[in-house]
């Protein structure tokens, strides 16, 4: 008999929490549908790998932060303060569409800005498109943010790995038109970018001027052999589409094996401490690349007054971020872009206007761009940056040279 | 249902009283089942998201339940299987167009089946040794799923179409999609059950507490051990599915080794022997990273982790380990004060 009274008050209980939980869920129920803008405000969601392997991506999260800080401090956006929710997602997908759903539907920010990483963002672009929320300025270089299309809630920002390929394409037909190209790739979506980049870029000429392609897995030990059949190939120029790893491991093996091509390296793998010089001063000089920034250390741009504000925000507002990094330019350049967007949006806070006024940007300037390159978007064209500048290695720094050059075309 | 487990007193007691315990247990159940269907229609959608991933985490640390819990094999892989499972359902609806619920079983398949292949070198580890093997499950998924593109889809991984519900039901994707969990979680649950607490289940047991006087009464340990393999990553393999169908998109960063770290700890604060830890567990999984952010941006995993330890610390065995002889005894308090008085003077 006892069980039977224990069992029963159990249930009993078990009844009454459950009656008070529903009740309780009853009174947190959504609220109205609100664009996340006010008279007093603008709510803007983010997601930033704050931890796990890719955190070093943060310093772009904090830039941003310390950006709309500084807006805020000086009267916000039309009188609005920005009210930025930044949230880590650890670079796991699952968790990015789960902190994108509580900002959407919980936080109710008007739009998501600058999540960071390409899985993360296509696991959310469904959800984003599908209840017409913007996904503006992605924070990736894939090429498939550009689909306004199938896609009219999704915006890239940065110059896509295409559109740098096809930089490279415009050099090679201005300045060797007879030239025979290599290209060296990772076998996957990031290095195929590259390929049917090139190949868009040198349009008709493609099939004549590509000699050779090798592509190579992240786990492969080295490159050796695809380098050395790229150079039976005879090819005289070498697109190499690689991470850094492998970047430095094909300049050294084709310095090594006596072969003298022009060397274009993409712009993921510039890095002079982690790519040029580990690859040696002698070896990768001469060496050829893009940019679409100012370098924070070159001594070109220390005396501009466009310097100047950048250094004293950095000192102001973003002082755990080191002065030379290069993620605070992309964080700082893209911060500013949002707020041209918001700023032209002026009392029309809905998001298709916000989406609207994202997508008919015309020749935006900012500062710690390259001189000359400008953003502008199109209802047909969600590729804000398309313009980069050629930048030869020396041996000890990048020296940018020749005009901006536009990779334009899909 | 679960006459087995009833209390000597009752099976002696009348068979009228046991009914009554009985119905009773029933309803009881049927409370529970109830709050849980009553309670996405109290609740915002994202909220009903959130406890539909509970569900799925919960499935899966049952899994492990079976594994390290009731068998004693410590795994540190199973985000692995949950990996498994998921890419199973993704490449299934996205290349073949499977209906997605007719995925789920594929997906056991393939769980049960990585389960048991797995567990045939495991049977030569113990303890640490096999957590260690388990551990380069652990390590080896997410370059695996990179490896194999032309099926994973490589780094930028598979995109679904996320699953409608039935026109003419009424309820929207996000309730659907909750109670298809709830289904597979009441089932998981029911099989369990009826796994641990019976003959199955008992091997395991005496196979965790003493393998050679296991093997003295005639069990066979090799295939109780393997089997334990098996069906634990079958659940996790259906989590994992489920997984991927509510989340619509997989892709390798989502089943990193921190995934089945998890796991485990799910398992451990809910109650490592245990059925109803495992729902503990899930909600561990789910809530706790997102709590210890809203507390700290600085160090959300200093704060994880002093949560862990307050768990453990507090309840060794576990919240359901721990709780539910106290709430028992609680429950039974005034009925029992009296022979408990008279052991304690006794005693002194």
């Amino acid at each position: 008999m006892k069980d039977i009274v224990i069992l029963k008050r159990l249930v009993v209980a078990l009844v009454l929490a459950g009656i008070f939980a529903t009740a309780g869920g009853g009174i947190c129920m959504s609220g109205e549908y609100s664009p996340g803008a006010n008279d007093n405000g603008i709510k803007i969601g983010n997601t930033m790998p704050y931890s796990g392997p890719a955190s070093g991506y943060s310093a772009i999260g904090k830039s941003l932060s310390a950006y709309f800080a500084m807006i805020n401090d000086r009267g916000g956006i039309n009188g609005r303060k920005i009210n930025f929710i930044s949230r880590d997602d650890g670079y796991s997908p699952p968790k990015t569409v789960e902190a994108v759903r509580k900002l959407v539907e919980e936080e109710q920010v008007l739009l998501l800005f600058q999540s960071l990483g390409t899985p993360p963002n296509l696991a959310i672009r469904g959800y984003l498109n599908d209840n017409k929320v913007p996904q503006l300025f992605v924070g990736s270089g894939a090429d498939q943010w550009n689909d306004p299309r199938r896609h009219p809630w999704t915006m890239g920002w940065q110059p896509s790995y295409g559109t740098e390929a096809r930089i490279f394409a415009r050099y090679v037909l201005d300045n060797m038109p007879d030239a025979k190209i290599a290209v060296l790739y990772q076998n996957d979506d990031f290095g195929k970018d590259y390929v049917n980049g090139m190949r868009s870029g040198l349009g008709d000429k493609a099939g004549k001027m590509i000699v050779a392609t090798q592509s190579y897995e992240t786990t492969d030990p080295t490159v050796d052999s695809q380098v050395s059949a790229l150079q039976a190939s005879g090819a005289d120029v070498l697109l190499t589409a690689a991470i850094p790893k492998f970047t430095t491991l094909a300049i050294r093996k084709v310095y090594d094996i006596g072969w003298r091509p022009i060397q274009f390296v993409n712009s993921v793998s510039t890095s002079v401490g982690s790519v040029m010089k580990p690859a040696g001063a002698e070896k990768s000089a001469g060496v050829m690349s893009a940019t679409y920034t100012k370098d924070p250390s070159d001594p070109r741009w220390q005396d501009t007054p466009e310097y100047e504000d950048w250094l004293a925000w950095m000192k102001k507002y973003n002082s755990s971020v080191n002065v030379a990094d290069a993620l605070a330019v992309y964080g700082y350049a893209t911060a500013q872009t949002l707020v041209a967007v918001l700023k032209a949006s002026g009392d029309n806070l809905t998001r298709e206007h916000v989406m609207k006024v994202a997508a008919s940007l015309h020749d935006l300037s900012l500062p710690m761009l390259l001189p000359g390159i400008t953003i502008s978007t199109g209802a047909d064209d969600y590729a804000p940056i398309k313009q980069m500048q050629l930048q030869k290695f020396d041996g000890n720094s990048w020296k940018v040279f020749g005009d901006v050059i536009k990779g334009s075309g899909r | 249902m679960e006459k087995r487990i009833a209390a000597p007193e009752i099976l002696a007691a009348t068979p009228a009283a046991a009914t009554t315990a009985n119905g009773w247990r029933w309803i009881g159940i049927v409370a529970i089942v109830a709050i849980a269907v009553a309670l996405p229609f109290a609740l915002s959608k994202y909220h009903v998201f959130e406890l539909t991933m509970v569900m799925i985490y919960a499935i899966a640390v049952l899994g492990l339940n079976i594994l390290t819990g009731y068998n004693g094999q410590i795994s540190l892989g199973h985000g692995g299987f949950f990996a498994a499972g998921a890419y199973t359902a993704a490449i299934l609806m996205h290349r073949y167009g499977v209906p997605y619920w007719l995925t789920l079983p594929p997906a056991a398949l393939i769980g049960f089946a990585l389960g048991v292949l797995f567990g045939l070198p495991a049977l030569r580890f113990e303890g640490p040794y096999l957590a260690l093997v388990t551990l380069a499950m652990a390590l080896a998924t997410p370059q695996l799923l990179k490896y194999f593109d032309t099926w994973t889809g490589g780094q930028q991984g598979i995109n679904l179409v996320k699953p409608m519900p039935p026109p003419g039901l009424g309820i929207d994707r996000d309730r659907w999609l909750y109670f298809i969990a709830l289904i597979v979680l009441l089932l998981a649950i029911r099989i369990a059950a009826n796994i641990l607490h019976g003959r199955t289940g008992r091997a395991f047991v005496a196979i965790r507490d003493h393998p050679i006087a296991a093997a003295a009464m005639g069990i066979d340990t090799a295939k109780y051990k393997t089997l334990a393999f098996g069906t634990s990553t079958l659940f996790t393999a259906v989590a994992g599915a489920l997984a991927a169908i509510v989340i619509g998109y997989v892709s390798p960063e989502g089943y990193s080794l921190f995934l089945s770290i998890s796991f485990l700890v799910g398992s451990a604060v809910g109650g490592i022997a245990t059925i109803g830890g495992a729902i503990v567990g899930g909600f561990f999984i789910q809530f706790v990273p997102n709590l210890a952010n809203d507390i700290s941006d600085a160090a959300p995993w200093a704060i994880y982790g002093l949560a862990m330890l307050l768990f453990m610390y507090t309840m060794p065995h576990g919240v359901v380990g721990t709780l539910w002889p106290w709430l028992i005894r609680f429950f039974a308090a005034r009925k029992t004060v009296a022979p408990i008085a008279v052991r304690r003077s006794d005693g002194a």
